[in-house]
């Protein structure tokens, strides 16, 4: 009967070895990561630093590295950004009201959830492709403002619908039930108990799918949102460029200047969207923080 | 506040239109879907009636843009293939590993670091991974293997792996947070060491969510556009060489609609052929990925 015993104390050194290998190569492992992360962001920062300056925020693009600035792009970022949000936020949000305040359970129900379960995973060349057959050659919008805004929405679409969905959830049924008690219709609940409650979760996920809108480059590229921009759109009609193609366009040339002006339009578009992911977290700390 | 009866009748009204009208943006999803599978089943019907689908999926050579002209979307899926087998390589492993770390390993106070770094990581637009690829990996490929072409598939590789990383890591720590504690008590009571709890009870536990997570990363890496742009290049070829310059089928739709294809042409229905492949490839993917997915959950619930 000593067998066993003899077993594991003559393997319990060789298995303890191998536990505290496979311990430090997890931690490594895992830790490379975040040193990726830093050598992107000082890559990054070291080869952009240098073209960054109030003249190439203020200019328009260039053939003349020196010369060249993000002024249309940025210009072009913020229309199709405010477009997408008029469209997609109202949209999405009335789609998660509607799918968990008021859909039954049942076949049409499970339909639209399994769909917007793969439209999430569809990859974003392919809205490109519905963009330019539909809103660009379909509805004639042409290169414009409005069709880039349009298949960006249907983008996002599905990023809006989930993280809403999931804030309404988490609000209480207590709420609507105290609601309901006292005689009020479904829309009033909605409107005035469920919706305040859900704001927070509800923008930080608005917030999240903007940031999504704003580095997404191929679904532009499709609808042939232009490289060379050198005036600013005016209106939903107008063509237009947007940051990312910009950055695209500089790091797809060969010169060393171009890729320096690629890693400057890199420098602006992440601090924004660090800016943006930063607002979604402060908001979502301080919704957790409030006692309900 | 109407408490009278045509109060009660207008309000009716209203809700009901209130509920119609949400129900319509509901479904704005579903016609989303149909409009993508109609459009992209229109335009190819117009392209498989000048090539045929079998001289499509079969043939080896694809040069639709230049004489003498031939459609064989072959060397744009070993594009696809070769830039999805390395990623994975590289996302797989390490992103099974970092889940596992945190979730049996780590203490809180590093939880707390690692996890934005990777929620950073999977929010950086694939544009700035392509950027990072052709002016950061590629030289230094270059550098290790003079062989290496300034396009190339080991360099998309790399940069779609780290991309989908994040992905690989987040939603394999989901999976192995689900594999209850008694399990892993049970184990412990028995002698094994952390490893041994990590390696044969938490993740066999959880086999079924890890490889759902694959999955989907796999189809992200298919779709993946941006850096295999920028960084594979344009050379559609049947290879496995990574240090070559290929085409994926993402980049080729990219370099059409780069440049000046007329509408109704047969350059021009290229790519909702291609596209359409894309889209099948991924949705496949997806769905099954989902149905993996799901089977794990009802497991231990």
């Amino acid at each position: 009967m000593t067998s066993w015993v003899e077993t594991v104390s003559l393997t319990l050194p060789r298995r303890r070895r191998a536990a505290r290998v496979f311990a430090l190569a997890c931690r490594l492992i895992t830790w490379s990561g975040v040193v990726l992360l830093g050598v992107l962001l000082v890559h990054v920062s070291r080869e952009g630093f240098q073209w960054l300056d109030w003249d190439f925020l203020t200019s328009f693009p260039s053939r003349f590295a020196e010369r060249a600035g993000i002024k249309s792009a940025l210009m072009g970022t913020l229309w199709l950004i405010g477009g997408t949000g008029a469209v997609s936020i109202p949209l999405g949000v009335a789609a998660s009201i509607y799918l968990e305040e008021y859909a039954r359970p049942g076949r049409i129900k499970s339909i639209i959830e399994i769909n917007i379960a793969n439209l999430a995973g569809v990859p974003s060349i392919v809205y490109g492709i519905l963009g330019l057959a539909l809103f660009v050659r379909g509805m004639a919008l042409g290169r414009s403002v409005a069709a880039g805004a349009l298949t960006m929405s249907l983008l996002i679409l599905p990023v809006i619908v989930i993280t809403s969905r999931e804030a309404i959830r988490a609000v209480p049924g207590s709420i609507r039930q105290a609601a309901f008690a006292l005689g009020a219709t479904r829309w009033q609940v909605t409107r005035d108990h469920v919706l305040p409650a859900a704001l927070p979760g509800i923008l930080t996920g608005v917030i999240l799918a903007m940031s999504r809108a704003i580095g997404e480059t191929a679904p532009l590229i499709m609808i042939g949102a232009l490289t060379y921009v050198a005036f600013l759109p005016r209106g939903p009609a107008d063509s237009f460029t947007a940051l990312p193609i910009q950055i695209f366009n500089w790091a797809s040339r060969q010169q060393a200047e171009f890729h320096g002006l690629a890693a400057a339009g890199i420098i602006i578009l992440l601090v924004v969207l660090f800016v943006m992911n930063g607002v979604a977290v402060y908001i979502r700390n301080r919704s957790q923080r409030k006692p309900q | 506040m109407h408490f009278g009866l045509a109060g009660a009748a207008r309000r009716r009204w209203k809700e009901g239109a209130i509920q119609s009208a949400l129900f319509v943006c509901a479904v704005v999803s579903v016609v989303t879907t149909v409009g993508i599978v109609i459009i992209l089943g229109k335009e190819s019907f117009g392209f498989f009636r000048h090539v045929s689908p079998a001289e499509f999926l079969f043939g080896t050579r694809w040069t639709p843009l230049l004489e003498p002209r031939s459609f064989g979307v072959l060397p744009l899926l070993c594009g696809t293939l070769l830039v999805v087998a390395g990623s994975s390589l590289i996302a797989i492993p390490i992103g099974l590993v970092s889940a596992i770390y945190l979730g049996e390993y780590a203490s809180d106070r590093i939880r707390r670091i690692v996890k934005p770094v990777l929620e950073v990581l999977a929010g950086i637009p694939t544009v700035v991974y392509g950027y990072f690829a052709v002016s950061f990996i590629t030289p230094m490929l270059m550098k290790a293997i003079p062989a290496t072409q300034v396009f190339n598939a080991a360099s998309a590789s790399i940069v779609v792996g780290i991309m989908i990383l994040p992905m690989v890591a987040s939603l394999c720590d989901d999976a192995l947070r689900a594999v209850p504690q008694s399990l892993r008590q049970a184990a412990f009571a028995l002698g094994a060491t952390k490893y041994e709890v990590s390696t044969r009870i938490v993740v066999p536990g959880a086999l079924s969510g890890v490889i759902g997570s694959f999955v989907l990363a796999v189809s992200r890496a298919v779709g993946e556009t941006m850096a295999v742009t920028l960084a594979a290049g344009a050379t559609p070829r049947m290879t496995l060489n990574p240090l070559e310059s290929i085409q994926t089928m993402t980049s080729y739709i990219v370099q059409v609609s780069l440049g000046d294809t007329p509408a109704g042409t047969v350059e021009y229905q290229t790519i909702f052929a291609v596209g359409a492949l894309l889209f099948a490839v991924t949705l496949a993917a997806n769905l099954g990925a989902h149905r993996v997915l799901r089977r794990f959950r009802e497991v231990y619930e």
